[in-house]
């Protein structure tokens, strides 16, 4: 049964509203931007057909004031919501409110939602369904001798952690069995001491784990497919930095593997809409369920440049009840792309740089894709996140895309506030980067190595 | 705003047939009228080019806007207002410093509707509104409901004094901020 979808509301901000606005757009739909006080003046705003304010700056006030936004779709008359990400876009509530209130939420149902939001829950379904889990003791650890028996069983080398808290107290890294039993009991006293509880469990252990994620696309029939991976490994302080599409570490088999355990899992969760799997993948080639995403990503236009989809179109085709309309033999994965996310930090110390832009000049030419919601003039709040754009790149060959990507943040000028266009630069001419080497120690050591050389890049390009 | 974006804007207004809240009025329309919103990018338009006169009248309404001396007054009577419900609501002015407001109210309190939702001037359909120009509020007064998810949410003035000017229409929808009414302390 397809429902019309002629009105669509943006429960969001920022670039991913105006991303959600160009394809309503080129679909005839029309949009209603939401926005709190302090974003009167925010492109989304501007382009969207109608815009409401729903509250004070705030988020809390504003975009997930829940109440306020359902009210805003019904004086508007919406046939549906897009959440985007982040705010709103993986509340199970906000999803079963919308179907109570019949507007369309574009994403999967809500108990889906539930499901995957519950981390302990969602590794359970996703075991059941066949998915590899992270081998690791599911209760604490009664004993060494139980402790020998596990790490047998999940095989060297394991990491002794805390069941209470985090922060490296009560971790250590064991790689052999005869060293199993003291490090067992220094983490144990560590632990007693950090958290007035001693209780550790063990894990497997990657050493050099790199982040890779399978995108998916479902409709309401049961059909699903995958439209390859993406490569998310730059992290810091697991933000991403950067991501990429495909990844240089996965070969056509591995990508036909970890699709099919995606796609398969979708189709025993009743997944539908677009969704994420992410993965630890070790060096051998085994990779590992961490989480699913059950929401448009920040990274998708890397998967969309190199397949041609438009995720966001297939997300409102799938919500108003159409059919997939792709098999997976359609899916073809052409040339490389990079995405860098630019934030309004200082690119050294990471501290945001809120404040008015008083130039703002993006890079064109072939290949170049520019995310953004910001424009000369305006003032970047500091109520909210500091991604002001994304920078795509895409190209034949990875080499391509680097030198691409390089050309283009270049070219990128931005002025009144600090970015993170100069440690992108950085980050582009390393030699583990460009190999294609590197895991998700990389930012770690990379940071250790270029204060300096960031610093120096940043005051070249000042005025 | 930029002269550009002005300009745009306008060009846009025009092209559109309406400003974002508008159903779509055509260009040359004899029952077009004016928002809120539209006066504003009126007066700017106005200002950045440095035009002196501007009048414009239609079965729906008369605008005129007269520069003398630096202070642009502008002047916009709506002759037939049929614009209620199918309307959605202009981006709130009043707290914005950046845009002039059509009316002369900068000494006027505002009562601001803190909800989104649509305004109701009477408790029923067939009941008295509960306020009108000239009525005298105290802070406790109930100035009108604002519907929102079937729920009946009454306004109070929160302030003290005579009720000059009533900004939102019966049954039109408003969103958080949006000016209600003028209060003169």
């Amino acid at each position: 049964m397809v429902r019309e979808i002629s009105k669509i509301l943006i429960a969001n901000r920022g670039e991913i509203a105006n991303r959600i606005i160009w394809t309503c757009k080129e679909m005839g739909i029309k949009t209603v931007a939401v926005h709190s006080e302090a974003d009167r003046e925010a492109l989304h705003v501007r382009y969207a057909d109608e815009a409401v304010c729903i509250g004070a700056p705030p988020s809390a006030q504003s975009y997930l004031n829940i109440p306020s936004i359902i009210s805003a779709a019904e004086i508007t008359n919406v046939d549906a919501i897009h959440p985007g990400y982040g705010f709103l876009a993986e509340s199970a509530t906000f999803a079963k409110i919308c179907e109570e209130c019949n507007i369309k939420f574009i994403g999967p149902s809500s108990e889906v939602i539930a499901m995957m939001g519950d981390k302990v829950e969602a590794r359970r379904t996703m075991q059941a369904a066949g998915v590899p889990i992270l081998p690791g003791s599911p209760d604490p650890i009664e004993s060494a001798d139980d402790a020998k028996k596990l790490a047998k069983q999940i095989g060297f080398p394991v990491i002794i952690k805390a069941a209470a808290g985090g922060g490296g107290r009560g971790m250590r890294i064991v790689r052999s069995e005869g060293e199993l039993e003291s490090n067992l009991e220094t983490a144990q006293a560590e632990a007693l001491a950090a958290f007035k509880n001693g209780a550790v469990y063990i894990e497997r252990y990657i050493e050099r784990p790199r982040h890779i994620e399978i995108q998916v696309l479902a409709d309401e029939h049961g059909n699903c497919i995958h439209l390859g991976e993406r490569e998310c490994t730059i992290q810091r302080r697991h933000q991403k930095l950067l991501e990429e599409a495909p990844s240089p570490a996965i070969t056509p088999e591995l990508r036909e593997k970890m699709g099919a355990v995606a796609v398969n899992a979708c189709k025993e969760i009743g997944y539908s809409s677009a969704g994420t799997f992410e993965f630890l993948l070790d060096e051998d080639g085994s990779f590992y369920f961490m989480e699913m995403n059950t929401r448009i990503q920040v990274e998708h236009p890397v998967t969309e440049m190199v397949t041609l989809a438009d995720i966001v179109r297939n997300q409102i085709r799938i919500a108003s009840g159409e059919d997939l309309q792709y098999q997976q033999s359609d899916v073809q994965i052409v040339g490389h792309s990079i995405e860098c996310r630019i934030n309004a930090e200082d690119p050294v110390k990471f501290t945001p740089s809120p404040g008015k832009i008083t130039a703002f000049n993006i890079p064109g030419g072939p290949g170049v894709r520019v995310d953004t919601a910001v424009y000369p003039g305006y003032t970047v709040p500091p109520y909210y996140d500091s991604m002001i754009a994304k920078l795509i790149v895409h190209a034949r060959t990875r080499e391509l895309a680097i030198a691409r990507m390089q050309r283009a943040l270049d070219m990128m000028v931005v002025e009144g506030i600090k970015t993170t266009i100069p440690l992108h630069k950085k980050i582009m001419a390393d030699p583990a980067f460009q190999r294609g080497d590197f895991s998700t120690k990389f930012m770690e050591e990379f940071l250790l190595n270029s204060d300096e050389n960031i610093a120096a890049a940043a005051v070249d390009k000042s005025p | 705003m930029s002269e550009t974006t002005a300009s745009t804007m306008a060009q846009e207004t025009e092209k559109s047939g309406g400003s974002k809240s508008n159903p779509a009025p055509k260009k040359g329309d004899p029952e077009r009228s004016f928002d809120m919103e539209e006066l504003r990018e009126l007066a700017d338009l106005f200002e950045e080019r440095g035009l002196t006169e501007f009048e414009f009248e239609n079965e729906n309404i008369r605008v005129r806007l007269s520069k003398m001396t630096g202070m642009p007054a502008q002047t916009a009577s709506p002759v037939a207002s049929n614009i209620a419900s199918s309307q959605t609501p202009a981006t709130a002015a009043t707290t914005d410093e950046s845009s002039p407001a059509p009316s002369p109210a900068s000494d006027l309190f505002k009562i601001t509707s803190p909800i989104v939702g649509t305004f109701y001037r009477s408790p029923g359909p067939d009941k008295d509104p509960y306020v009108s120009e000239g009525s005298k509020v105290s802070p406790e007064s109930v100035v009108c409901i604002v519907e929102a998810m079937k729920l009946m949410n009454e306004i109070q003035a929160e302030t003290t004094g005579e009720v000059v000017e009533i900004y939102a229409e019966n049954g039109q929808p408003v969103e958080f901020g949006q000016p209600l009414f003028g209060i003169r302390k």
